[in-house]
């Protein structure tokens, strides 16, 4: 009841904005659009994680962030691409560095989880959550160590001339191809997940691990596959987060994954579908918060807001929007 | 050697029980007492200034050892009862709400003084109660989840309430309740006045000449007022609830033991010390700033109960002890003999948080017990425990996996 009329309210905020300026009120959707995109892929991270152990890898957020800050020095010194340079250079050195930070992130999540936590799968289960928040806390300071406590700055590589325009509103190429390198990627995913072997062996273990080494799957072999995939989707939202802001540090991966874990959780956690709605979701409550002008709170308060719907999903609805019931929730 | 050491294990052994039972923590006590008297005499050990801010470290380790340690709930935003603590000494004690004139036993304040000063012994009392009520408010509707989820929530709180007390400024909410980003100080200082200061107790502690010295004595009286109570809960018929629903919660409430009930009340009392740890700590800072109220502070303390062992009281004490040194003084000390070594300078105490987290790694790789583990958490570690919920069974059946792509 008290969530209806909340919902109702933040309709009519929606459109008192929306009225008062559509242009603005269209170019901050688009914005949404593309912050949500980056959660999503981190989100999915989280998902399918989640799906597979029942843990919460707080580290996830921190294996992007590395992913992001490798993709700089890959921008900056070894294609050494500006935003003067040709286009093809260009595309040459973002392909190579989506290569080469998937390639790493997935790598990294691996070992994570080999050294973390599967030592500790069959103890308590605080266990291994204790140790994630602590192996997060590790990747940090490697990105302290090597990158330094300030900003990495590369230069936008992506221009943000308009693309096409609806209307007034103009969208721009860095926005457009956030989008177009994120749609693929989730495509692949569901493709990958749903139609092959190894997704088949995913979704068995994620049922019942024992059940699954019964009928010949290598359960310790598809748990590494699914952190490697996770990784790999991290370090894929990590470059297109350094293209789209042009700025990474070591400390952002913590907060974005925070943000993105609560998109999973607000899709319902382990459904990779609710993932991306989840964070297509908070991408709009963070851009409609920051980016509208008629009695928004603005940006000091975004946290505050995102952790609040954390907290009331969590509290009313623990299966998420397109979840159904789990045992944590009741 | 072994010979002797076994004369002396003997001989301990034909003590009576009373001797050894309080033999060794009334030496600790005594010693603890003596601290400020002899650490002159010890290089290396904390100065009496740094052994106060660990004591209250320490008593905030005791508390989040209550929710973690016994009651197996993890909490990663204990810094929120700390930040409550923290403001109610700031509100109570200090001339922030400038409109109001309000005095009750305040010490070193003049009479004339703007803003509300209430004793601050009392602040104390009010900081511990109302953070209980903070620590109930936020446990009723969010202990109904389950492990992880609850880790979850509690990071959430963690979060909005420093970013609340950053925000609640004349800007943010149309009132100035925290002053926002810059804090509120002076806070007043803890005394016991002129009327007591005449038979000889300290007047004002912070004007007096040795303020870290009674700062310390105060601090390690709360300290131990924490311990004495933690031993209490344990072994209260609440404490023995409590470590029935971190073994086994299926059976603790196939037991009678109300889930609900028991897991609010060791959220409350692990707030209730929390808040006044934080309160002290504001008052001995003489500040509430929105700086220190950050999420890898409840990790911190986290990483303290761990190292000690969850659940064992001494151990605790060991763990925290040893990490708010390394925070205060000793990685900077160390790391400093560690440049020397290898012949090159290192910013160790930069990368205090990735220590933590490789501390707290270990610990649970190698020794999930702790440094002094408690017997019966030792027993949960090795034979591991049923954690699967109570409503499980409904759901089990083909389809009910958690990787779906198709959704």
């Amino acid at each position: 009841m008290i969530g209806v009329l909340l919902l109702a309210l933040v309709g009519v905020w929606l459109v008192v904005n929306f009225v008062q300026g559509p242009s603005r009120f269209l170019s901050v959707v688009i914005i949404g659009l593309t912050n949500g995109s980056v959660y999503a892929l981190i989100a999915l991270g989280y998902t399918l994680v989640y799906g597979i152990l029942q843990l919460i890898n707080f580290a996830h957020g921190d294996v992007f962030a590395l992913g992001g800050l490798l993709s700089t020095t890959l921008i900056l010194d070894l294609f050494e691409v500006d935003s003067s340079s040709a286009t093809a250079s260009v595309a040459l050195a973002i392909g190579g560095c989506l290569l080469v930070a998937v390639a790493f992130a997935a790598v990294l999540n691996t070992t994570v989880e080999l050294v973390g936590y599967r030592r500790l799968r069959n103890a308590p289960r605080l266990a291994p959550l204790i140790t994630a928040v602590g192996m997060s806390f590790i990747l940090q300071n490697v990105g302290l160590y090597f990158w330094g406590p300030e900003y990495t700055v590369v230069d936008p590589l992506i221009s943000n001339d308009p693309a096409f325009s609806i209307g007034e509103v103009e969208v721009q190429w860095d926005n457009l191809l956030v989008i177009l390198l994120t749609i693929p990627l989730l495509l692949g995913l569901t493709w990958l997940v749903t139609s092959t072997k190894q997704g088949k062996a995913m979704r068995a273990t994620s049922q019942d691990r024992m059940a699954s080494a019964m009928v010949g799957i290598n359960v310790n072999r598809t748990i590494s596959f699914t952190f490697a995939l996770a990784g790999g989707l991290a370090g894929a939202a990590g470059l297109i987060y350094v293209l789209q802001f042009t700025t990474i540090r070591f400390d952002q991966g913590f907060q974005l994954g925070l943000i993105a874990f609560t998109a999973a959780v607000l899709g319902g956690i382990g459904n990779l579908a609710g993932a991306v709605a989840g964070a297509l979701l908070i991408g709009f409550v963070e851009a409609f918060n920051e980016g509208l002008s008629w009695l928004s709170p603005g940006s000091d308060w975004t946290r505050s807001i995102v952790f609040a719907i954390l907290i009331a999903v969590l509290v009313f609805r623990p299966e998420g929007i397109l979840g159904e019931r789990t045992p944590e929730g009741a | 050697m072994s010979e002797q050491l076994a004369t002396l294990k003997s001989r301990w052994a034909e003590q009576p029980e009373v001797v050894r039972r309080y033999a060794l923590p009334a030496g600790a006590i005594v010693l603890a007492v003596l601290y400020p008297f002899y650490v002159d005499l010890l290089p290396g050990f904390p100065v009496t200034s740094i052994a106060v801010v660990m004591l209250v470290f320490t008593m905030m380790a005791l508390g989040l050892n209550i929710v973690v340690g016994y009651a197996g709930l993890l909490d990663l935003g204990y810094v929120a009862f700390y930040a409550a603590g923290a403001y109610i000494a700031a509100w109570l004690a200090s001339l922030h709400f400038e409109d109001i004139s309000f005095h009750f036993g305040a010490v070193g304040v003049a009479d004339d003084a703007p803003g509300i000063h209430i004793s601050v012994w009392l602040v104390l009392i009010i900081a511990g109660l109302f953070t209980t009520v903070v620590g109930i408010l936020i446990g009723l509707p969010t202990l109904r989840l389950r492990g992880d989820y609850l880790a979850i929530v509690t990071l959430g709180f963690g979060e909005i309430i420093p970013q609340f007390v950053r925000n609640a400024d004349e800007a943010g909410i149309g009132f100035d309740l925290t002053h926002g980003t810059f804090g509120i100080n002076p806070i007043d200082s803890i005394g016991f006045g002129e009327t007591l200061g005449a038979v000889g107790l300290p007047d004002v502690y912070r004007t007096s000449s040795s303020r870290a010295e009674l700062f310390y004595w105060t601090a390690l009286a709360l300290l131990l007022f924490t311990v004495f109570c933690s031993i209490r809960l344990r072994d209260s018929r609440l404490g023995r609830a409590w470590i029935a629903i971190r073994e086994d919660e299926t059976a603790a409430a196939a037991m009678g033991v109300p889930l609900m009930r028991t897991k609010t009340w060791s959220y409350a009392m692990g707030a209730f010390f929390g808040g006044i740890a934080g309160a002290f700590y504001a008052v001995y800072k003489s500040g509430a700033f929105p700086a220190d109220f950050y999420f890898q502070f409840s990790v911190f303390l986290l990483c303290m109960v761990i190292l000690g062992g969850m659940g064992s009281v001494w151990g605790v004490i060991v763990g925290a002890l040893i990490l708010s040194w390394l925070d205060r003084a000793g990685l900077a000390e160390l790391g400093k003999e560690f440049g020397d070594l290898v012949g090159r300078e290192i910013d160790v105490p930069k990368y205090a948080f990735g220590i933590y987290g490789g501390i707290i790694v270990v610990m649970m790789l190698v020794r999930p017990t702790g440094l002094i583990p408690e017997s019966r958490h030792k027993i949960e570690m090795e034979e591991g425990v049923h954690d699967t919920p109570l409503y499980d069974v409904q759901h089990e059946g083909p389809g009910t996996g958690r990787i779906r792509g198709d959704g």
